[in-house]
């Protein structure tokens, strides 16, 4: 059972304080797009097994997205960081490339 | 005979007697026993039957390992099947009862699948029942679910309760032996917070049974002072009878606490389930021996060695005066300087092992007994209980080249450690090929969050096979200072996996690799010769290690034999899967407090008991309860539905409506954020004014529906279905945070703050200006408009909304007045008639209105377009959620199913959900469809039944008559018309 | 432990703030003089405390006929600033617990590291399986749960209660 860091509050908390969201970073493609890429939006997923970025809501404390940078098959975290970003941050991404060698 | 000696039994308190029945026998054991060696005690060497064969059988272990004396305990609300004597502590009264024999356990009419056995080996279950097939459920399957099996399952509720505890530490030991002890001890001294769990009653693993020497004190005096020890940190947190059950992710482990499990009085919880987050978790877990395969190996008084040795030391008890001792290696000569020194006799040492010089067996050839090198069993003699062995040479073919009498047989086949808790989580294992096991592979632990592993095994468990080894594993893992202890060299072992190596198969055959599932080495050899190659392939085929004790004692043993036949090593067959739970845990304990009243939340409005004392039939929605209706004395529930439909529609209704969700959405973007989340527009209501509008997700598919009510410029009051309230708030609050986070909107979930009364009928204004205070006139208070203001005293807020087609206000007071504002309008609605009415009158009197209701007419796969709500779907807004999805070309087929009315022509109700037929057969030779039943009811309006559906193409239609199916009789016939059956123009309400 | 008991608490007054915290703060410090709470903290005076719920989320506890007319001068002082002040008190109930059991009834039902709590820590989480708040006052525990569960989390806590 995961232990995640809710950047928001800064507690450590289980699996089950938590609801998931699926992989982060989609872009929204509305009413202009074409179906390829409101196929994207919809329905492409990475399903990586490896680096992933994925949000998550603090669904039992304070109500919070955040998103995650997790191995899916290590279950290693690399870090959490604020919903309000459209890419992983630089620092997440010095902290994969650390840790993964890549 | 087993029988209690006269001395020795560290474990054991004579002078504490204790009473306790087996099979209704009344029987004497002592404080301390468990209830296999209080068994053996009372001489009962049969424990129990296999579970194919009926073969009789009795101890082959001492621990959890135990696959064959499973005997079910208590009675009535306290009878748990299949608990492994071996660890069961005996207590006062204690009933114990054998399993899977009848008529009795001496005497079982199963056995004669035993002398049939080799018409049922591995895979007869799937050879013979495939054909001829009936067969199979009407001849077989009775016959072998009521011949195998195990005890029978409670017929009574378990009236123990179970408690759960959340635990933090740096360090948590599992296995409280030497090892362990050591290690929380050096985790203790640098300041961790340490827990340190021990399944066992007492403390210290086998190092007091072995007689191990450490600092120069005895095991038991070292263990004693290290517990003080320990005892007196505040950072140190013991549990004895606390197993290690688990290990899952980020070092979560789940250990169960056994805590009346062992008393006669029993009060408060049996077991805590403790959910423990460690930092790493230190697997101290030992090693458990292994049984040796030859002829007769499950027969009665065939036992490993080390449990011989329990028994004799820990409890004083034998199970036979004369024990043969058969080994592939140095430890069982430890047995027989144990029987030795009880006064029990060691005829004869069978050492598969030619030339051993080692000091443990000169020691005891020293004692005088006989060891004959490199020599094995042939077979064991003995059916009830063992007679005597047939010794055979180890290399040859099973010729007999000697016969010893004896009533005990003590095998060792080696060790396998325990490394379940390194395996749960990924670990990796090698096999180490002089020591003849696996072992955590220390480059290939589980990792943790931090991507190092989290997981260290010590001691025994990571192989380690003598004290000394284990002090110094403990030392070079963890650090810190080691007891000292004297090393005595041990002879190597010698891998033995058939006795002897060129037994045939008559001898294969009674060979027991999994004593449980009565699997054998001829079962394991046949699987490999039909195909089953892959060791997770070959054990479902036998069923190898799928037994409640998940082959802890036959896994090694038959995955080697596996090898030998594929002509292959053990390390390339590989091991299968360790999982969780270590042994078996009661239901009960995971549920922990979630039973009863507490197995889920129920949820209750203000008003809830009112319409308990009111006698409401409740319909669960989400985890709330809602009055389905209130039916009289003598009144079915379709006649209190008729009744509370009519009452409302010719006089007055109260319909408690508070679990409605109600979100507030506030801020300068509310608006523009509402006109994203509705199909229609909201930023234009007015305030004062409400409006109806539906909410979709991006697939563009209808999610859920209900009133906004505008407060001020800035705030809306959107009021959602009673399942959507939690959803749709989260939704709400995904796009502000995740996708709109620079929009200044808040929201608040105001669902439980309000409770929300619905006042329905001619005589609804009536009520209401009977209460007095407010306004409640056509011209003040309109249809689709709200006011704030003092109702019979209420500081009250009320919405002028229907969802019945009737005359109808909806009245939010704060919950904690709910309950009083709901005896008030009861009160003053007698002289109009006022009746409450449920969620059924509630669906009807929306059916005849032809509303749709989310989850009748939605299913997820539904756009709004479907449903004829195309008048809610803005045309102006560039952009709102769902939008992009609507417009993809599939949802612009003109045969999509499109709602309508649907009247029978007889006027009967049609089945919810069935289909309207069409002609011919679609390529699965199914009959084609072309519409369905979403909501059917009998209307009290109109006296006939009526209904809404999707059928292809209906709005263009009606008039058509279709064909609906119906369980179990012909088709009826249904005419499509308006979806609005009753008060098309809207009259009733808008009064 | 018998002396460790659960108490169903009559209704306080309960004020949801939501806006940027540099915002409300000094309003509510105005109102209450309750200083800021830092993070999952909350600070007490006057007989109210105000509690860090999210990063731009307060919750006021005070009395509960005084709720709606402290909400409206706090509306007041937040002026025109992107601030919602809205009256919950209906929402939710507490719970009071205290005796030398209280902390181990909560360890059984909610994966909390009790060592580690701030003193001053408002911990929201998950109760069995609800969401509920726990902090202390003075020797007491307090547990806040939504009201339409009030009976379910009363079951949870007596069941808790160490015999």
């Amino acid at each position: 059972m995961l232990l995640l860091t809710c950047p928001n509050c800064g507690l450590a908390v289980e699996e089950t304080e938590l609801a998931p969201g699926g992989e982060a970073h989609l872009k929204r493609f509305g009413p202009d797009s074409t179906a390829e890429q409101f196929e994207e939006y919809m329905f492409l997923r990475d399903n990586a097994k490896g680096v992933h970025f994925e949000r998550w809501r603090h669904a039992y404390g304070c109500g919070k997205w955040f998103l995650a940078a997790r191995n899916t098959a290590t279950l290693e975290v690399y870090g959490t960081y604020p919903a309000r970003t459209t890419e992983p941050p630089q620092h997440i991404r010095d902290e994969i490339a650390r840790r993964t060698g890549a | 005979m087993s029988r209690r000696l006269r001395t020795g039994g560290r474990r054991i308190d004579r002078s504490r007697p204790v009473s306790f029945t087996f099979d209704g026998r009344e029987m004497r054991g002592f404080a301390g026993d468990t209830v296999a060696s209080a068994l053996l005690a009372n001489g009962q060497l049969l424990m129990g039957r296999s579970f194919k064969y009926h073969r009789p059988r009795s101890v082959v272990g001492s621990g959890p390992e135990e696959p064959n004396a499973l005997v079910s305990i208590g009675e009535g609300a306290r009878f748990e099947p299949n608990q492994r004597a071996t660890v069961q502590p005996l207590w006062e009264g204690l009933v114990a009862r054998s399993q899977n024999a009848w008529p009795s356990l001496d005497f079982d009419i199963g056995r004669v699948n035993d002398y049939g056995s080799k018409f049922l080996p591995a895979g007869f279950y799937y050879k013979t029942f495939i054909h001829p097939r009936p067969f199979w459920k009407h001849v077989f399957e009775p016959l072998i679910r009521r011949a195998t099996g195990l005890g029978a399952a409670p017929t009574e509720a378990d009236r123990d309760t179970y408690a759960h505890r959340y635990a933090y530490c740096d360090t948590l030991v599992v296995g409280g032996g030497i090892a362990g002890l050591v290690a929380a001890r050096a985790a203790a001294a640098a300041g961790e917070r340490v827990m340190l769990v021990e399944r066992q009653e007492l403390w210290g693993g086998r190092a007091p049974t072995d007689g191990a020497t450490l600092d120069g004190q005895p095991a038991a005096e070292w263990v004693r002072d290290s517990v003080q020890a320990l005892g007196a940190m505040e950072n140190v947190t013991m549990l004895l009878r606390c197993e290690g059950s688990g290990v899952y992710d980020h070092g979560y482990v789940l250990c169960t606490e056994s805590l009346t499990d062992h008393l006669a009085g029993k009060s408060g919880p049996r077991q805590r389930l403790w959910r423990v987050r460690a930092g790493r978790v230190v697997a101290a877990t030992g090693a458990i021996e292994r049984p040796l395969s030859f002829a007769g190996n499950d027969v009665p008084g065939v036992l490993l060695a080390s449990a011989l040795r329990d028994y004799v030391v820990d409890y004083g008890v034998s199970l036979g005066e004369r024990t043969v001792i058969v080994t592939n290696n140095d430890d069982a000569y430890r047995t027989a300087k144990a029987l030795l020194a009880a006064g029990l006799r060691v005829p004869a040492i069978l050492d598969v092992r030619e030339g051993m010089n080692s000091p443990l067996v000169n020691e005891v050839k020293g004692m005088g007994v006989r060891v004959h090198a490199g020599r094995g069993i042939a077979r064991v003699h003995g059916d009830g209980r063992v007679t005597g062995v047939s010794v055979c040479a180890q290399s040859g073919d099973g010729t007999v080249l000697q016969e010893i009498r004896c009533d005990c047989v003590a095998m060792s086949g080696g060790w396998s450690p325990v490394v379940h808790l390194w395996s749960h989580c990924g670990g990796k294992l090698w096999w180490d090929e002089a020591r003849a096991m696996f072992r955590p592979d220390a480059d290939n632990p589980p990792t943790g969050a931090d991507g190092k592993g989290f997981v260290s095994v010590i001691g025994a468990a990571s192989g380690a096979l003598s004290t000394a080894e284990v002090l110094t594993d403990v030392a070079d893992t963890l650090g810190g200072p080691a007891p000292e202890v004297e090393d005595i060299a041990e002879g190597p072992i010698r891998q033995v996996w058939t006795m002897p190596e060129g037994a045939p198969h008559k001898l294969r055959a009674k060979m027991w690799l999994d004593y449980q599932n009565d699997v054998k080495v001829s079962d394991i050899r046949l699987a490999a010769q039909e195909g089953f190659e892959s060791v997770e392939h070959a054990k479902r085929y036998t069923t190898l290690g799928m037994a409640t004790d998940q082959g802890k004692l036959s896994n090694i043993n038959g995955l080697a034999v596996l090898a030998d036949r594929l002509d292959t090593t053990i390390p390339q067959v590989g091991t299968t899967t360790f999982r969780p739970p270590y042994t078996p845990v009661t239901i009960g304990t995971l549920a922990g407090e979630a039973r009863g009243v507490a197995f889920q939340p129920l949820r209750r409005t203000p008003v809830h008991d009112w319409h308990e004392n009111h006698g409401a039939h409740w319909e669960p929605v989400g985890q709330w309860r809602r009055p389905y209706c209130y039916p009289r004395p003598g009144e079915s529930h379709a006649d209190a539905v008729i009744r509370e439909v009519r009452n409302t529609r010719e006089r007055l209704g109260l319909l408690d409506a508070s679990t409605l969700g109600k979100i507030l959405v506030r801020g300068p973007d509310a608006g523009r954020f509402l006109d994203m989340l509705y199909t229609n527009m909201m930023s234009t209501l007015k305030p004062g004014r409400c409006r109806y509008g539906l909410m979709c997700d991006e697939n563009g598919f209808l999610m859920d529906d209900g009133v906004v009510a505008r407060i001020d410029d800035q705030t809306f009051l959107c009021h959602t279905t009673t399942g959507g309230a939690e959803r749709i708030h989260v939704w709400m609050e995904d796009w502000l945070q995740c996708e709109w986070w620079d929009w200044k909107v808040h929201t608040l979930n105001l669902t439980e703050q309000f409770a929300q009364i619905a006042v329905v009928g001619p005589k609804a204004r009536a009520v209401l200006e009977k209460l007095g205070g407010m306004d409640v006139s056509a011209e003040t208070l309109p249809f689709m408009a709200w006011t704030d203001g003092t109702l019979g005293g209420f500081e009250a807020r009320v919405f002028r909304i229907s969802f019945s087609g009737e005359l109808s206000y909806e009245i939010a007071v704060p919950a904690g007045q709910g309950r009083a504002l709901w005896d008030a309008l009861m009160e003053a609605g007698v002289e109009f008639g006022a009746m409450p009415y449920g969620t059924e009158a509630l669906h009807v009197m929306r059916a005849e209105k032809g509303f749709i209701m989310i989850g009748d007419e939605t299913d997820g796969t539904i756009i709004p377009q479907d449903l004829g709500l195309d008048w809610a779907i803005s045309k102006k807004k560039e952009d709102f959620l769902g939008k992009r999805g609507q417009g993809r070309d599939a949802f612009r087929k003109p045969d999509r199913w499109k709602l309508v009315g649907l009247e029978t022509i007889d006027g009967s109700i049609l089945e919810d959900g069935a289909y309207a037929i069409a002609d011919g057969t679609n390529e699965n030779g199914q009959r084609r469809t072309e519409g369905r039943v979403t909501s059917t009811y009998y209307s009290p309006t109109l006296d006939r039944g009526i209904a809404m559906g999707l059928v292809a193409r209906g709005p263009d239609r009606m008039g058509e008559t279709l064909r609906f199916t119906q369980i179990g009789g012909e088709p009826v016939a249904a005419r499509i018309v308006d979806p609005v059956f009753f008060d098309r123009d809207g009259e009733k309400q808008n009064v | 432990m018998s002396d460790t008991t659960v108490l169903a608490m009559d209704p306080v007054g309960l004020i949801a703030l939501r806006g940027p915290l540099d915002v409300l703060a000094p309003a509510v410090e105005a109102e209450t003089g309750c200083a800021r709470p830092a993070q999952r903290l909350s600070t007490a005076a006057n007989g109210m405390r105000v509690m860090w719920m999210s990063p731009d989320e307060l919750m006021l506890i005070c009395d509960h006929a005084a709720a709606p007319d402290i909400a409206a001068r706090l509306t007041d002082r937040l002026g025109d600033a992107f601030a919602t002040v809205v009256v919950v008190s209906d929402a939710r109930v507490l719970f009071e617990l205290t005796g030398p059991g209280a902390v181990l009834a909560l360890a059984s039902l909610m994966p909390v590291d009790f060592a580690r709590l701030d003193p001053a820590e408002v911990r929201r989480t998950r109760m069995a399986q609800i969401p509920a708040a726990i902090w202390r006052e003075g020797a007491a525990w307090r547990v806040m749960c939504f009201r339409s569960v009030a009976r379910y989390a009363e079951t949870l806590l007596r069941g808790a209660v160490p015999a």
